[in-house]
């Protein structure tokens, strides 16, 4: 295969451990260019990697320099980052120039990565979420707001520009070694907060199953909003001992308790927009993305557990 | 020998746990299922519920056969006597039945989940939060699912109007022509006299975000109970008004009410 007919590929967020999972996965077969807003990643000679906020016109020029055909839109600040007002700006905003140029430059397939954390954890939750169901994130907390502001975004450029071929990915928790979320930073440390009473059911994907499925949704063009979790299962508190984490409960009634005990400690693994991620279960249903990519995860819970617990103290 | 697994075969008789793992469900690699539903605690759940069932109620059930053994499944039943007690004592029935015991999956009052301890430990014995989705997908998972459809009308109602049926709700035979699944109506006698509530307090249940707060003995006494399973009811899944799906499920509860009429008319006495 001749060099220019290489798919050319914008990643984003490039200094996550995820980011990098997938490029190694892609770098032999495509022509990849690097971007995050927070440092500048060197991932070799053949990558070009610059660190520059979307806002600034200079974004642009990577367009005109590159002639990319497609966008891998990996870069969102988690919540438990920043500012609520910067978050907006680079998730949002971001997003959106992200979004307008790749309409501009003729992109033909963007993969977005969103959260299941959008769908809110609320007491009234079903199990196995839909893809259809509300986004009841918001009225959670104005933390998740800028997450579900880039959905509703991604999801108004998925219909208004069919031809950008815009996939929105809803992952549960990803985890595994390298990953600096909140739920990662619990399941390695050596003593978690949990609310007494409450051990919801979570889903995580490792790492390396999220990045085969980022890649197999790049590959397939196949619009649409997907979640993506294995079709397995386990409590808080059951995941927590398996990774050999002590339990701190946290009372949890009344539910201003809690609400003030956690805004007190500001941890930043556990903070407490996110207390009711630990109380209420979000269950999705990733059967239909399994469905339609023939994705298949291979790393099983016990394995990532294992990890967690065998890496407590790094030598 | 961990101290888990000396009170475990203390607990848990042998025979049950096989019985359990014998009993195929749809679970995850760590025996959770979507809804919380874990394998180990079903167990410690059904050994106490085994001598609550045998000794306290001294139930008697008769055509727990009824049930089929696969398939999706509601159990429709008459709700009483605050607590869901009739719930458990149902479940039991079908999973300690001799042929092709069945786990079966109730569908409880939304304010549980909102509970501490008590919200996790009925997810992790099969119960899950009544919605109709949950009802939808796990139906679509050939579980057997009990159904009150009096909900809190039902189970909150006072002694002086023991075994009147409230107002069925709808959904559940939409859930149950959509999803093809059988219906085995059930009748329960000797649940409302566990706890007789006199009143009920309304804005002591608002305050506290409970359905009702009765006023009721703080005890649970320990009334006879009879169970009576119908015999299996089908629906086609033909597209008919609303008007005609409230027909079928006066139909059922129909059923439910001759049903009740069999257990009072069995029954010697009260206790």
């Amino acid at each position: 295969m001749s060099k220019q007919q290489r798919p050319r590929i914008l990643v984003t967020g490039v200094a996550g451990a995820l980011a990098q999972q997938v490029i190694d996965r892609l770098r032999d077969h495509c022509d990849l260019v690097a971007v995050d807003f927070r440092e500048q990643v060197y991932l070799g000679d053949d990558i070009p990697s610059y660190c520059i906020d979307f806002n600034k016109r200079v974004f642009e020029d990577l367009f005109r320099r590159y002639k990319f055909d497609g966008v891998i839109h990996l870069g969102r600040i988690m919540s438990s980052q920043l500012t609520r007002m910067r978050r907006y700006n680079a998730n949002v905003l971001g997003t959106q120039k992200l979004l307008d140029l790749s309409h501009k430059y003729g992109i033909r397939r963007v993969v977005v990565l969103s959260t299941f954390h959008v769908y809110g954890a609320v007491a009234y939750n079903p199990a196995l979420i839909d893809e259809e169901a509300p986004l009841k994130g918001v009225g959670l907390s104005a933390d998740l707001v800028d997450s579900v502001e880039l959905e509703n975004l991604a999801n108004i450029y998925l219909w208004r520009y069919p031809e950008l071929n815009i996939t929105i990915l809803r992952p549960c928790n990803i985890v595994g070694p390298g990953v600096r979320n909140s739920i990662s930073t619990l399941l390695a440390s050596e003593r978690a907060p949990v609310l007494a009473g409450f051990s919801p059911m979570m889903q995580f994907i490792h790492i390396d199953d999220m990045a085969d499925a980022i890649v197999l949704a790049y590959n397939k063009t196949q619009r649409g909003v997907f979640n993506v979790a294995p079709e397995d299962w386990v409590a808080y508190q059951h995941a927590l001992k398996l990774c050999g984490c002590q339990r701190l409960p946290i009372p949890s009634v009344p539910p201003i308790l809690p609400k003030l005990i956690l805004r007190t400690l500001n941890l930043r693994s556990f903070p407490s927009y996110l207390m009711h991620f630990f109380k209420y279960p979000v269950v999705i249903d990733g059967r239909a993305f399994a469905r339609e990519f023939g994705f298949t995860p291979r790393r099983p819970l016990k394995e990532i557990f294992r990890f967690y617990r065998e890496n407590k103290k790094p030598v | 020998m961990s101290l888990a697994s000396i009170l475990k075969s203390k607990l848990v008789p042998a025979e049950l746990s096989e019985q359990i793992n014998r009993i195929r469900k749809p679970i995850g690699s760590l025996g959770y299922d979507p809804w919380g539903y874990n394998n180990e605690a079903i167990k410690y759940g059904l050994s106490l519920t085994r001598h609550v069932y045998e000794k306290y109620f001294r139930v008697e059930a008769s055509g727990v056969e009824n049930i089929p053994a696969e398939g999706p499944v509601l159990i429709i039943a008459n709700h009483s006597g605050q607590l869901p007690i009739d719930g458990l004592l149902i479940g039991y029935a079908l999973a300690s039945r001799k042929e092709k015991p069945r786990i079966p999956r109730a569908m409880i009052e939304r304010f549980f989940p909102t509970v501490p301890y008590l919200g996790n430990l009925l997810n992790e014995v099969g119960a899950v939060l009544g919605d109709p989705t949950n009802c939808a997908k796990m139906l679509a998972n050939n579980e057997a699912v009990i159904v009150f459809p009096e909900g809190v009308r039902g189970s909150g109602k006072l002694y002086q109007d023991r075994y009147q049926l409230k107002r069925f709700g709808n959904g559940f035979m939409h859930l149950a022509m959509k999803y093809k699944a059988t219906i085995v109506p059930v009748g329960v006698v000797g649940c409302e006299e566990t706890i007789p509530a006199i009143a009920n307090i309304k804005p002591l249940a608002k305050a506290l975000g409970v359905p009702y707060a009765p006023v009721a003995l703080p005890v649970i006494l320990p009334a006879k109970v009879h169970l009576n399973f119908g015999p299996p009811m089908f629906f086609d899944d033909r597209e008919i008004p609303e008007e005609q799906v409230t027909d079928r499920v006066e139909q059922v509860k129909g059923e439910i009410s001759k049903l009740i009429d069999k257990g009072l008319s069995e029954r010697k006495r009260l206790f």
